[in-house]
């Protein structure tokens, strides 16, 4: 298929719908606006359904009675709505039901700024709601790579049924990039959703979608087995990209459209003759943690390069163990890292330019 | 020997939680029921709130969707857009409906979703002990208000259905008692009447019942039904405020 020209909200939404997304429900907010506007008017023309809810709280919990009925269902928002969304986001996870949640994000706290940032990195890694939950994160860097996720993301929805997070900062939502929609095939074997509430018939026993185990036996077991769950996640949906790891002095860790402002900073250290290697991680939630282990053992540091002001850095530090001394780098509240202030900062870990 | 009456279809074999004389028994009796005459249960899914009646997705024998706290019009709604062919109802009590879930609640009539709420009004919060809510009359004692209910300090109490009945989505809207068994029976009739607005795909419907809570209003079943009938009903009187076909 030929590459189209089109903007990040729009293309999620394009990728949803070719992924077999039928159900959006949403509400607005800055920097996703496109994203449900493009909704409203593709949906129907595949029979499906956009519906602007009067709260992220509400547009959250239609997802759940969607998901619930058996649905390929979506929503998005940005920061402070995701904050919202939290308490069916763990409802969800808890009655184990599938869907896709995007969250453009924007800077915090609060009502924060509307410009890019990665500062919800702890709010979409650390489950966001009550109790012990995951989320399987997807942090793409570009929109091809957005739009080749999108699939996975629903199959992934499905297969684990639990709730997966597509993360975008403000720049993926609203760059413009040429895309291709590639064919996949689904490297899952989708279960068939005999749990969803659609009406007995009369010819089986109610379904029910529930949360609440009021017997703390049966609670703890019901945790132990979303943690199976998520042990399966951790050993098999761990995506990265290791890039100049070998020979590499330091190591920088960095995700999304960041990782492409280290990626040219790496070229030019390259070419001032300090060889600097990038991890990027592609899951935020499972970490690639293994990543780590291709380090060179006489690197000298690792830098964590984040549009916040250092949240990703923990989950390094508990990858790195130890083995190298980790620093940070960031800039915060809409302010994008420039590659020369990245490269001035590797230049002070090796003790200036050569 | 012919079966003069029987358990209705609509419910289950399970003991339900509720206390000695509480009425949300009556009112899972009569909705079972009304789902059973209109034969549409196996094409049912409800949506069950949080407070006294948490545990409803165990007594209806349909399939059932637990919400979160006031969020069962939204739960519902994501349902019957998937499957706008099935009867979806929410069962929420006065905490959930009438505090937390009050823009749930409005927006779910605004839209004229095609859903049936049946709203248990018994002017306290039940499960967590008896707690003051936006329906506690003035001068009505609460844990939360134990000198009694002012309208200084918390206003006066919130009349759900005459607020609905001004929204155009909001197809049926009417307040029944199930404190005697004439008012028991026209409850049905009303509940009936609001299933049967959703199969004729006329908007949103909703039935108030008023209700007791002889556990957290400190009385015996007997004294609560009559002080229903002699503080509930004057304040939240009993009647049809909407109807499929009527313009206000």
């Amino acid at each position: 298929m030929a590459k189209v020209l089109m903007k990040g909200n729009e293309a999620i939404g394009a990728a949803a719908i070719k992924a077999g997304c039928k159900y959006f429900f949403g509400y607005p907010i800055t920097p996703q606006n496109e994203l449900p506007e493009y909704m409203s008017k593709e949906m129907p023309k595949v029979g499906g359904v956009f519906l602007q809810a009067e709260s992220e709280v509400a547009a959250i919990n239609m997802v759940y009675g969607a998901a619930g009925a058996g649905a390929r269902v979506m929503t998005s928002s940005s920061s402070p709505g995701i904050a919202l969304k939290q308490e069916g986001i763990t409802y969800i996870a808890g009655a184990e039901l599938p869907c896709v949640i995007v969250n453009i994000v924007r800077g915090g706290p609060g009502l924060g700024g509307i410009q890019p940032a990665q500062s919800d990195y702890n709010q979409v890694t650390r489950g966001g709601g009550n109790g012990d939950y995951k989320l399987l994160v997807y942090a793409p860097a570009n929109l091809q790579e957005m739009v080749d996720l999108m699939q996975e993301a629903f199959d992934a929805a499905d297969y684990y049924r639990n709730p997966v997070m597509m993360v975008g900062d403000g720049m993926i939502g609203q760059m413009m990039e040429p895309i291709e929609f590639k064919e996949s095939v689904s490297r899952f074997e989708l279960p068939l959703k005999d749990w969803a509430t659609t009406g007995t018939k009369g010819q089986r026993k109610p379904n029910i979608i529930n949360s609440l185990a009021l017997d703390p036996a049966e609670l703890e077991k019901h945790n132990i087995h979303l943690q199976e769950k998520y042990s399966a996640m951790k050993e098999n949906e761990v995506k990265y990209e290791a890039y100049n790891l070998e020979n590499a002095e330091v190591v920088i860790v960095a995700y999304g459209t960041t990782s492409r402002i280290v990626r040219n900073a790496i070229i030019d250290l390259k070419e001032q003759g300090i060889n600097v290697g990038l991890i990027r991680p592609i899951t935020l939630w499972p970490f690639p943690e293994k990543a780590f282990d291709l380090i060179p053992s006489d690197c000298k540091a690792v830098l964590s390069v984040e549009m916040s002001m250092g949240q990703m850095i923990d989950d390094i530090k508990i990858a790195v163990n130890g083995r190298y001394p980790v620093h940070f780098y960031g800039r915060s509240g809409g302010m994008i890292p420039t590659p020369e202030g990245v490269m001035n900062k590797v230049k002070e870990l090796v003790g200036g330019a050569k | 020997m012919a079966v003069v009456y029987q358990k209705s279809k609509g419910l289950t074999d399970k003991e339900t939680h509720y206390c000695p004389g509480c009425t949300h028994g009556i009112i899972h009796k009569l909705v079972a029921e009304v789902l059973e005459e209109l034969g549409v249960l196996g094409d049912t899914i409800g949506v069950a709130p949080v407070g006294c009646s948490v545990l409803a997705y165990d007594y209806f024998n349909c399939d059932m969707h637990e919400a979160s706290h006031g969020r069962a019009p939204a739960v519902a709604t994501g349902i019957k857009r998937v499957l706008p062919d099935k009867v979806v109802f929410t069962y929420q009590g006065d905490g959930d409906l009438a505090s937390i879930g009050t823009a749930e609640i409005v927006h779910v009539a605004h839209r004229g979703e095609k859903i049936t709420t049946i709203f248990v009004n018994n002017a306290i919060y039940g499960m967590t002990g008896g707690q003051m809510a936006p329906t506690t009359l003035i001068g009505q004692r609460a844990t939360t208000a134990p000198l009694g209910r002012t309208v200084e300090h918390s206003g006066m109490p919130l009349r759900v259905s005459e607020m609905l009945a001004t929204i155009d989505g909001a197809a049926f809207v009417e307040r029944v008692a199930v404190d005697t068994p004439a008012n028991i029976r026209k409850a049905k009739k009303a509940i009936k009447e609001a299933f049967q607005c959703q199969l004729d795909g006329k908007g949103f419907s909703i039935v108030e019942v008023l209700s007791t809570c002889p556990t957290n209003w400190g009385m015996t079943p007997i004294d609560a039904l009559k002080w229903l009938n002699d503080n509930l009903i004057p304040y939240y009187p009993m009647g049809n405020f909407r109807r499929p076909g009527e313009v206000k």
